[in-house]
């Protein structure tokens, strides 16, 4: 038939070869060494039809429609973890992870709950489909001073702020973005934000195979940023950290950015004496995927929090560079019905249980992913009932009584 | 087959709405367009029976802000033909003028079928299909969730309320009215999207006049308004009770 024809070519081993290839060092999917550490590392390669290792076996044995053919690939979670282990130094998760969801996506196989989350950003700029003009809303709360909207006070600032979707609009994120804004509000940092203006960093958007929709939402950022002027970007959120960081700059939007926690350990001479308030307490961190495995940054958030009189560091059996992804990456955040369905468990819940073990009272993130991930995964994990989860933004507030 | 498929762009509620200073109609100021959810269902049933049983798609949309992205995004899913009827259509127009309009230019396209939403949430006048049906003297069913097509007719699934479901014959040329595609509406990624700005091209037909006779004429516009106040009682909970226990008598329940 012709369109079985068609398709065995749009899924040809030389045609996937290509467009891997094109990837930044894609060519070295050539070298795998058919270990398996990557499947085996993958938190969710035991569900998957096809983990990472078999999807070079499918390709090499030009059977990679087989791959298509599966859901496999929305299990992936974009956490870095089979890159980490890579012996062949393969981008296991850049390259053929996030090109697999891209061909699932261009063939129309798209999870619905996916979908919505899609739609939303490219209507609104925002997953959850939020009005964009009260992306700012959160602000009208923080006073002394008021929070600079760029559209709105037309002169420069020291620091742009890139807010991003989940802390201008999930409730729970909101109080860590306002414990942020107030941070910076006590170091008199001179900050402003794009509000109504900002859109998506489109970073899991891209993780999640919307090429696309990632480069439309990274023009439109790009177009505001170029209409205000400012020394430095810092993000809230390590995914638009990473995008701001690693990915826009190839669309030719270069700024310098640093994530919340490298920009405040920077600080960390003016921040000691405002910490005048204990936090009596054992916190675990958990190290973000796009802070730590992507990006390299372990140090700064842990600076903070050991800066905190009365808080106790501890260290969950996964961490650094062996860290456990929360569940919400690489479009997870949008799946989780899906990922449920498959899995009848959560990554949250796995990490929740690790921290009660490694004896912690309040899990610390740093990525707006997390708070809600893990609050609720600690309602339904029995030994975490007690566990409290806080951003480092939201501990450093408390210690400064703000 | 050759299916019509006419959509319109409705305001999107994920902006507040505010009435303008004429009172009688929308602010347009912050008015955000999005397509009428149920208009897509009819792109997307179109596009099935199109893959099922071959034959040509025409989306057409009267012109309002957004109305090229929508149709460009019909493309990449698999419509064939897009037009835009322009004309005098700046703040809306009632679905008499706008059934009028359509079976002018529709007739000329000889369809086989027509598939569109049963209903908008801005729809004053009835609904679309039905109007468009009378004006073309074709048979219409409403509330459709499901099209197979036969030589000259189609056998279509009608939802009544109770969850009761029918199965009625039509015969072709016919209009339907979707409540719901056979799967929800599909994704085309964004690239796909672009691609068909690129390559596609949106036909214009021009309406010289509309006729408005026989749609409504609004008077007032306004938010909802409380019509009874709750009466709250206050002061300590033996002053509660006691207040409580004389309104209960009062109203004969004690």
């Amino acid at each position: 038939m012709k369109t079985t024809e068609m398709q065995e070519n749009v899924f040809s081993r030389e045609k996937i070869y290509a467009s891997l290839f094109e990837l930044e060092n894609g060519e070295r999917i050539r070298t795998c060494l058919q270990c398996g550490s990557c499947s085996g590392i993958c938190p969710f390669g035991y569900l998957m039809e096809f983990p990472p290792s078999l999807i070079i076996a499918a390709l090499r044995a030009d059977m990679y429609e087989e791959v298509i053919n599966t859901e496999s690939v929305w299990m992936c979670v974009s956490c870095y973890a089979c890159t980490q282990i890579c012996p062949s130094q393969i981008p296991v998760t850049a390259a053929l992870m996030t090109h697999t969801k891209e061909e699932l996506l261009l063939a129309g196989k798209v999870p619905t709950e996916l979908q919505s989350a899609l739609e939303n950003s490219q209507r609104y700029g925002n997953p959850m489909g939020e009005s964009p003009r009260k992306r700012a809303d959160w602000a009208a709360s923080i006073e002394n001073p008021k929070v600079n909207i760029m559209g709105m006070i037309r002169r420069p600032v020291d620091v742009l702020w890139f807010v991003g979707d989940y802390p201008s609009y999930h409730p729970r994120v909101q109080l860590a973005t306002k414990a942020l804004a107030k941070v910076l509000n006590a170091l008199g940092v001179d900050f402003g934000i794009l509000g109504p203006e900002e859109n998506s960093d489109g970073d899991t958007q891209r993780l999640a195979g919307e090429r696309g929709l990632f480069e439309m939402l990274a023009e439109k950022n790009g177009k505001v940023f170029r209409k205000y002027k400012f020394n430095r970007i810092i993000t809230t959120d390590p995914h638009a950290f990473n995008a701001l960081k690693n990915e826009y700059p190839k669309l030719g939007i270069d700024y310098p950015v640093q994530h919340y926690t490298q920009f405040l350990a920077e600080r960390l001479d003016d921040i000691k004496p405002l910490l005048t308030h204990e936090v009596k307490a054992r916190v675990a961190y958990h190290d973000p995927c796009y802070l730590g495995r992507a990006n390299g940054v372990y140090e700064p958030p842990r600076t903070l929090l050991q800066a905190i009189p009365g808080l106790e560091l501890v260290e969950m059996s996964h961490n650094h560079t062996n860290s456990l992804c929360c569940g919400g990456g690489g479009g997870g955040m949008w799946l989780d019905g899906f990922q449920w369905e498959k899995a009848h468990t959560r990554l949250s819940e796995w990490r929740v249980g690790e921290a009660v073990k490694a004896g912690a009272e309040i899990l610390a993130v740093a990525c707006p992913y997390e708070p809600p991930r893990f609050e609720d995964a600690a309602k339904t994990v029995k030994e975490a009932s007690h566990l409290a989860v806080y951003e480092i933004a939201e501990l450093l507030a408390k210690s400064m009584g703000l | 087959m050759n299916i019509v498929v006419p959509v319109k762009l409705v305001p999107d509620l994920v902006e507040e709405l505010t009435i303008d200073a004429s009172g009688a109609a929308l602010d347009t100021m912050w008015l955000r367009l999005i397509i009428n959810e149920l208009d897509d269902h009819a792109i997307e049933q179109a596009i099935l029976l199109k893959e099922r049983y071959g034959g040509q798609v025409t989306v057409l949309a009267p012109d309002s802000e957004g109305v090229d992205d929508m149709l460009f995004t019909a493309s990449a899913r698999g419509a064939d033909q897009l037009v835009k009827l322009v004309g005098n259509f700046e703040g809306g127009v009632n679905n008499h003028a706008l059934g009028r309009a359509l079976a002018a230019y529709v007739k000329d396209l000889k369809p086989d079928l027509i598939l569109t939403g049963v209903q908008a949430h801005n729809d004053l006048d009835g609904s679309i299909g039905a109007l468009l049906a009378e004006y073309l003297q074709m048979p219409y069913v409403g509330y459709v969730s499901g099209v197979n097509l036969e030589t000259d007719k189609a056998v279509v699934r009608k939802e009544y309320p109770g969850g009761l479901i029918a199965e009625l014959e039509v015969a072709l040329p016919a209009v339907l009215g979707i409540q719901a595609a056979e799967q929800p509406p599909r994704y085309v990624a964004i690239s796909k999207v672009r691609q068909a700005m690129k390559t596609a091209t949106i036909e214009e037909h021009e309406v010289a006049e509309l006729d408005l006779l026989g749609g409504a004429v609004v008077s007032r516009m306004f938010q909802p308004e409380a019509a009874e106040k709750a009466t709250m009682l206050s002061g300590d909970p033996d002053a509660v009770a006691e207040q409580l226990i004389g309104i209960f008598k009062e109203l004969g329940v004690l």
